[in-house]
């Protein structure tokens, strides 16, 4: 029996969906069967992230409505072939799926899967509470910034109410240079005022434009820094040990050189 | 080129604008922490009503009952008119 995880931040655009398809991919890359469930209907991004978009037949509409099977609706990918893809519906509206149906289908997803990953629409209505109504774990993705705190704080107050007791935070887009400079907040001080459990942070990486454009998550990249932090990531998801990398201004001439070399590819 | 000129003359860390970032975040998150709904609010004030009103006889329309953060922490606040004492626990003594 699998694990069914939301991945939420309230704030749109902090990286939800990025996080979603490289954690996936690196469970999958690890061995652990996979499937990411993309619940932004109307929406749908996690696709073109992963470059599955022309793959997509049926989506978790036709599912829920049962205009076919849930095998049949589910996209392999292209890199390995135990992660999958439920695509979102990009011509219904979040109120085709009901919370009960969601519940339904995150547990027949489980029984197949060892990781159930869900990427969740933005804000923190019908489409956030079919996200997280068939969650067992929470991860709360947010950006140095006050608007997207505040909204992590906010969506870690809704998720404590609804059972999801202790979400996880990854700090994504940190700035190690700004950082340093004090013009931007820090780890410590998110975690002060937030006062959760930090699972992983990830430093902004030029790579995942690149990425993203390509369809490629980063973490297969390894050269991305960002890359290289999910990877992470998806190791403490499995119970891993593994410390938070301290944080590098990449200012150095190695650095520049490693810049250089890695260009080239 | 203003910044670093800040910089060398060592004023930066009040002006550190991550510091004014924590700040407001502060604030801001105090005052979104305490908002309760309205419907808590009111079902808070009838079971109050409830409990108090098994002691003392109040005015239950002129009972206030809001959260307010003043400096940093948060309160619960009731101005209570109360009409009379019930006699029989005034008495008890």
């Amino acid at each position: 029996m699998g694990e069914v995880i939301v991945i939420t931040s309230g704030k749109g655009g902090v990286g939800k969906t990025t996080t979603v398809a490289n954690i996936g991919t690196s469970l999958a890359k690890e061995g652990y069967s996979v499937v990411l469930v993309d619940t932004d209907i109307g929406l749908r991004n996690l696709d073109v992230v992963l470059g599955l978009e022309n793959r997509i037949v049926y989506d978790i509409v036709d599912v829920t409505n049962g205009h076919c099977r849930l095998k049949q609706a589910l996209i392999r990918d292209k890199r390995f072939e135990s992660l999958y893809l439920l695509p979102a519906a990009q011509t219904k509206d979040k109120t085709a799926v009901t919370t009960e149906q969601m519940k339904e289908l995150c547990q027949n997803l489980k029984e197949e899967f060892d990781y159930v990953i869900i990427d969740c629409p933005a804000g923190i209505e019908q489409g956030f509470k079919n996200a997280i109504a068939g969650a067992e774990r929470a991860i709360v993705v947010t950006t140095p910034e006050v608007a997207a705190v505040r909204d992590a704080d906010r969506v870690i107050g809704l998720l404590e109410a609804a059972g999801l007791k202790e979400p996880d935070l990854i700090i994504n887009r940190i700035r190690p240079d700004m950082v340093k400079q004090g013009n931007m907040m820090d780890i410590d001080d998110i975690i002060d005022i937030l006062t959760v459990n930090l699972i992983g942070v990830v430093p902004e990486d030029e790579m995942i434009v690149i990425s993203t454009n390509k369809g490629e998550p980063a973490v297969l990249d390894p050269r991305s820094n960002a890359g290289e932090a999910y990877r992470n990531i998806a190791k403490r998801i499995t119970g891993e040990d593994i410390p938070i990398m301290p944080l590098e201004v990449n200012e150095g001439i190695m650095a520049l050189f490693k810049r250089l070399i890695g260009r080239k590819k | 080129m203003l910044e670093l000129l800040q910089r060398l003359f060592g004023r930066e860390e009040a002006d550190k604008s991550k510091n004014v970032a924590k700040e407001r975040l502060r604030l801001v998150l105090v005052q979104d922490r305490c908002s309760i709904s309205p419907h808590i609010l009111e079902s808070l004030k009838e079971d109050m009503i409830g409990v108090i009103s098994k002691y003392l006889e109040i005015d239950e329309k002129g009972l206030e009952v809001n959260l307010s953060n003043e400096d940093n922490y948060l309160a619960l606040v009731a101005s209570i008119p109360i009409l009379r004492m019930k006699r029989t626990y005034a008495e008890e003594k």
